[in-house]
């Protein structure tokens, strides 16, 4: 902490003279001790999981939700302060709001990340207030097929001019994480929080940049890897939230939902299997290192 | 005797000289909203025994003239509530637009209670009651079918003025004079709603969507039917009516091609 005692991180907007903004650096540290939070990016749909560490035993179990619903085609799911994310998710809501208002449709994933990313970095420019002490992923799923205008009642004449180019492509899935300083990027498969690193890594061993996995299996895969996330703070009870957002054509219809909960017990009993496989096998090593003794 | 009832109380002519009609105020603002444009006609609607059937035509018409005639006017909302939309079409896609946003809002929390037909209803009612109370009234006259809070088959009407009113057979507009007797006559008070098929129920809605395209001049034989039942929405919104026959046309003035 070289900042400490340069007087420099004692204002929110103030640089330091080899160009950080502290404030924007510390409010990075708070979400490093949240609970992990990962999504992937499959081919026919968007996961989010997150790690909610269980602070007291007197809270009911699978009440108090970590992932929010924007519309109804997106999810947000963030790591750190859990009030400024439920504000940041409020934002969400009214910006995607604001846009039916305008536009009588949907707003596009990378339009809500664009807008999040913008209100996010405001809060870097003013002393009056402080960043964001979250780094949320937010992920949708734009309709592929054609959604008619809200209100719509008609589809007018069936002949005539028309300027619609055919079998263009339109929609999919959108992926992106937004940090404390309002940077945001789209990805593939994205980690934030406590297990970040372990995360990134199972991330970056699924070759998600082919677009093959299915929803599916990224289901399976996202419990996976918030289990083996989770592994550096095994002495912390945690319980694993997960919603998905599928094609049009799929599970949900397009729709951010929760995963269903045979789904979703069936993907922790696959993600506890191979941990447990992992142990094994560093236990028959160990016993073969014995034997060799 | 001075016949017109209208005249009475007033200052008489022969005394007074006729009335200055030059203070009378001839001009004003226009009030585009105190009156509806582009309108819808009919809904009809009939409970039975586990559901609700619901039925309007495709067009809106502008003023006399058959304008639109692809226009739907049958909205869902959530899994199993069904509005039918008659009067203002731009009224009725302001409100689609206020139930979609709704619909929304309820799903952020996930507790998984779907508003029903019947809070539906409450809440339309209201809207239009406001309105109606802001001199700025919605130019509709709505059916909400579907479910109530029991899961007892729900339909219900409300209007521009905030009016609400059940029956187990309801109609709006031109159908409330012409479809409602017919519906009384198949599904008489004293018969249980247990007794009503589905079946029957889309039958009779048939029957009345035929009559109400031979007498009302602002329908079209386009129309479109919604079943709602605990398994979902059944919509149909391109059927026909059929089994039309016009014979009777040829002993009445202002059909075809007859000139005296």
């Amino acid at each position: 902490m070289t900042s400490i005692g340069t007087g420099y991180d004692l204002s929110n907007s103030v640089f330091s003279p080899d160009g950080r903004n502290f404030q924007v650096e510390y409010a990075v540290k708070a979400v490093e001790n949240g609970g992990t939070a990962v999504g992937i990016r499959c081919k026919d749909g968007v996961v989010l999981a997150v790690e909610k560490i269980i602070t007291s035993k007197l809270l009911k179990p699978g009440a108090n939700k970590r992932i929010a619903t924007v519309d109804r085609h997106v999810g947000i799911v963030s790591s750190g302060l859990v009030p400024d994310g439920r504000h940041f998710v409020s934002r969400a809501r009214d910006e995607a709001s604001s846009w039916r208002g305008t536009y009588k449709g949907p707003i596009p994933t990378n339009a809500l990340a664009n807008r999040l990313g913008g209100y996010v970095q405001a809060y870097t420019l003013y002393s009056s207030v402080r960043p964001f002490g979250v780094t949320a992923i937010v992920g949708g799923w734009d309709s592929e097929a054609e959604v008619p205008v809200d209100g719509q009642v008609g589809s007018g004449p069936k002949s005539g001019s028309g300027g619609k180019v055919e079998g263009a492509k339109a929609g999919g899935p959108g992926l992106y994480m937004i940090e404390p300083s309002g940077l945001y990027w789209g990805y593939y498969g994205a980690a934030t929080g406590k297990g970040r690193q372990a995360a990134k890594a199972e991330l970056e061993k699924l070759d998600l940049t082919s677009g093959n996995l299915s929803l599916a299996d990224g289901v399976k895969e996202a419990a996976r890897i918030i289990y083996v996330a989770h592994e550096d703070s095994k002495d912390k009870e945690f319980e694993l939230e997960m919603t998905w957002i599928s094609s049009v054509d799929g599970p949900t219809k397009g729709r951010h939902e929760e995963v269903p909960k045979d789904l979703l017990e069936e993907a922790e009993k696959a993600a506890k299997r191979s941990l447990e496989g992992d142990d094994e096998d560093e236990e028959d090593k160990g016993q073969g290192e014995q034997m060799e003794e | 005797m001075d016949h017109f009832p209208g005249t009475w109380g007033r200052p008489r002519n022969d005394v007074y000289g006729a009335y200055d009609a030059s203070y009378l105020q001839t001009t004003g603002p226009k009030a585009h909203t105190s009156s509806p444009a582009v309108t819808g006609t009919s809904v009809v609607g009939v409970k039975f025994n586990g559901g609700v059937a619901i039925a309007t035509d495709n067009l809106a018409s502008y003023g006399s003239l058959a304008r639109f005639s692809d226009v739907k006017r049958l909205r869902s909302f959530g899994d199993n509530a069904m509005v039918g939309f008659g009067g203002d079409v731009s009224d009725m896609q302001y409100l689609d637009r206020l139930l979609e946003s709704m619909d929304i809002r309820e799903n952020y929390s996930a507790h998984g209670n779907m508003l029903n037909a019947k809070n539906l209803h409450t809440y339309l009612a209201k809207v239009f009651y406001k309105r109606r109370s802001e001199f700025n009234p919605l130019w509709n006259h709505v059916l909400v079918a579907g479910f109530d809070g029991e899961g007892e088959p729900f339909l219900s009407s409300a209007d521009l003025l905030g009016t609400t009113f059940s029956a187990p057979h309801l109609a709006t507009g031109f159908g409330a004079h012409l479809a409602v007797p017919i519906l009384r006559r198949k599904f008489p008070e004293e018969m249980p709603l247990a007794e009503v098929t589905q079946e029957a129920a889309v039958e009779a809605l048939k029957e009345c969507m035929k009559v109400l395209f031979y007498r009302d001049a602002r329908s079209i034989d386009k129309y479109s039917i919604a079943v709602i039942t605990k398994d979902g929405i059944d919509l149909k919104e391109d059927e026909q009516i059929q089994g039309q026959s016009w014979a009777f046309a040829e002993r009445i003035k202002g059909y075809g091609a007859q000139v005296v």
